[in-house]
């Protein structure tokens, strides 16, 4: 009951606090340019004469994949910094007081704020990402081969920013928080760039480098796993014939059972952890 | 032989003849924050339906005491029960109204969506009439709808007074309730915590302000460096100690009726007479009877009292000792 009052809360203080007009602007503006770059995209000749059907999928699948990746790092942006608040900014500001002096638990409360962020990050993900598809579907013909996989997953490396924010703003500060987790963030993109590269090198240790940093944070494998469920099947093969492996818009194969369940394993944590951290905190 | 078991009834009877538990019952309350010692073994109970006041200096610990009574602090030793309920059990507070000294809400929300989350917070049956009340009753009436963020300090507190209301609490915890009101509005508060106070509902009020403290508060805390330094009901603290006679023809006998009372210290004309902590109020008519009969010309009687802030002083400048009661 407590962390469906919070939720709610929660999500009133996104709509209220503008964040999501400010979104849903930005969002339709992006739509909007996709539109008329894949519009663009038809007419296209390169040096060579007109794109066959197959180059013109694998450039959708590029594309595609590209401007999911801009849609993943404004949810991943936003949930951060609207996390970082959440529990520092409130414990700061005095907030807290009064909601944590009624009867109610902490857990109740960071679950309320954990449900609310969630709710909020994976509607935009999933909703921005979805228009998204069906603007590249109505301009060039490009419909993806699992758009909902591709969609959870996105979805799914939200929750995991999310949680790593609402970590690490029950133990530093607010704005610290959000600079970090949107730092990690993209250092693990990065360093599963590198890897990407390493193993299309054949150098172990640098691939390795990708391996280890998806485990540590998932969100960049929950990412490739989402850009498998985007791009056309044959991309990956006629990408690798015409220029090599290790293209950062482009994922090898879809994700393990055994990774989705590290994934879920690993928010289980660190929401643990924070509930401990928060539970014990003096406010 | 079979031993007949009580109905169910009658115990519940029994129940509810007890006596009820305090609103507040803490004992060896200890916080220290690195190497500061914040409280140290504070204890002290808040009876159902009693004003307290908690004063002492800057940094005394009374903040810090609030807040482990109320679960926000985590105290290092000690026990609270409130409501008579252990504080670690959140069901404690279902009955307890807080304005913090920091007090800051919602920015986005209103002063009626505010209320509303508090009373769904608190699972209090509270119907919006009711928060509207508890609105006009601090003066916000008329910005109920506005948003808070748009809300100067003094109508933040004075909304903050409306939110540890309306949840229809046994105990309101007010910490420092006057900070950012003008002088009408601290009358406003002083009534609102007499209104409180007849109607039967415990307040553990802390302020600054002596004279509001003196005026409303039952009994009284003094901490001073995170102890309790003296504590006891105003009529304890503020005991009437001396009484400064100018007399005329007072002579040995007089002297010695007047040692009879109390320390006798003499300055001119003027005699003072150190009184019993335990005086029962006929000492001093007494003295003056007798002074009377032994044909002493009585020209002044001034009993001189004690306000709150000099007993204070004396207290936190280690003038007198301090008459803690024992602890609860």
């Amino acid at each position: 009951m407590t962390a469906l009052i919070i939720a709610g809360l929660t999500l009133r203080e996104a709509a209220r606090r503008r964040v999501v007009w400010a979104l849903l602007a930005l969002t339709v503006v992006l739509l909007a340019l996709s539109g008329w770059g894949f519009s663009k995209l038809i007419g296209l000749d390169s040096e060579l004469g007109t794109m066959t059907s197959g180059e013109a999928r694998l450039v959708a699948s590029l594309l595609l994949n590209l401007i999911m990746f801009g849609f993943s790092l404004i949810a991943a942006i936003g949930t951060a910094f609207l996390a970082g608040p959440t529990l520092a900014g409130e414990v700061e500001s005095g907030q807290a007081l009064a909601i944590l002096a009624r009867p109610v638990r902490r857990s109740a409360v960071l679950l309320g704020k954990w449900l609310g962020l969630a709710a909020f990050g994976c509607g935009y993900v999933i909703l921005a990402g979805l228009a998204q598809i069906l603007v590249v579907f109505f301009v060039v013909g490009y419909w993806p081969p699992a758009p909902a996989t591709g969609l959870a997953l996105l979805a799914a490396e939200t929750v995991v920013l999310l949680t790593l924010a609402l970590l690490l703003s029950s133990v530093v500060s607010p704005m610290a928080s959000g600079i970090v987790s949107v730092g990690l963030f993209g250092a693990t993109w990065v360093a599963g760039v590198v890897g990407g590269l390493g193993g299309a090198l054949g150098n172990e240790g640098v691939e390795r480098v990708g391996i280890v940093s998806r485990m540590i944070l998932p969100t960049d494998g929950l990412w490739r796993g989402a850009m498998n469920g985007f791009q056309d099947p044959g991309a990956l093969f006629q990408m690798n014939a015409d220029e090599g492996g290790g293209f950062p818009f482009l994922a090898d194969a879809p994700l393990t059972p055994a990774y989705l369940v590290w994934a879920a394993v690993w928010i289980a944590v660190i929401w643990g952890l924070t509930a401990l951290s928060f539970s014990r905190r003096d406010v | 032989m079979t031993t007949e078991i009580p109905a169910a009834a009658p115990t519940a009877d029994v129940l509810a003849g007890l006596p009820a538990s305090p609103a507040v019952w803490c004992s060896g309350l200890r916080k220290r924050y690195g190497r500061q010692t914040a409280v140290d073994d504070v204890s002290f109970t808040v009876a159902r339906g009693e004003v307290l006041g908690l004063l002492g200096p800057n940094g005394a610990g009374k903040t810090s005491v609030i807040k482990m009574l109320l679960g926000l602090v985590q105290p290092d030793a000690g026990e609270v029960m409130l409501l008579g309920r252990r504080s670690s059990d959140p069901r404690s507070r279902s009955a307890v109204g807080y304005l913090p000294e920091l007090f800051r809400y919602q920015p986005w929300l209103t002063p009626t969506e505010v209320l509303d989350l508090h009373v769904r917070l608190s699972r209090a049956d509270v119907g919006a009439s009711e928060s509207r009340e508890c609105l006009a009753l601090v003066g916000l009436a008329d910005r109920a709808g506005d948003r808070v963020g748009g809300f100067s300090k003094g109508m933040q507190q004075r909304l903050g007074l409306a939110v540890a209301l309306v949840a229809r609490p046994e105990l309101v915890v007010l910490d420092e309730p006057t900070s950012a009101l003008d002088p009408l509005g601290r009358v406003d508060v002083r009534d609102l915590v007499l209104s409180l106070k007849s109607r039967g509902i415990a307040v553990l009020l802390n302020s600054h302000l002596i004279g509001e403290v003196e005026r409303v508060c039952d009994r009284v805390v003094i901490l001073d460096k995170g102890r309790v330094a003296a504590s006891g009901s105003l009529a304890e603290l503020l005991v009437q100690r001396e009484v400064r006679l100018r007399l005329a023809d007072a002579d040995g006998r007089a002297e010695d009726r007047m040692r009879a009372s109390g320390t006798l210290t003499r300055s001119g004309d003027w005699f003072t007479v150190q009184l019993a902590a335990d005086d029962d109020g006929v000492t001093v008519p007494d003295l003056v009877r007798d002074l009377v009969g032994l044909g002493v010309r009585v020209h002044a009687v001034e009993p001189a009292r004690i306000s709150l802030e000099e007993r204070l002083l004396a207290v936190l400048r280690h003038e007198e000792p301090a008459r803690a009661e024992p602890a609860p």
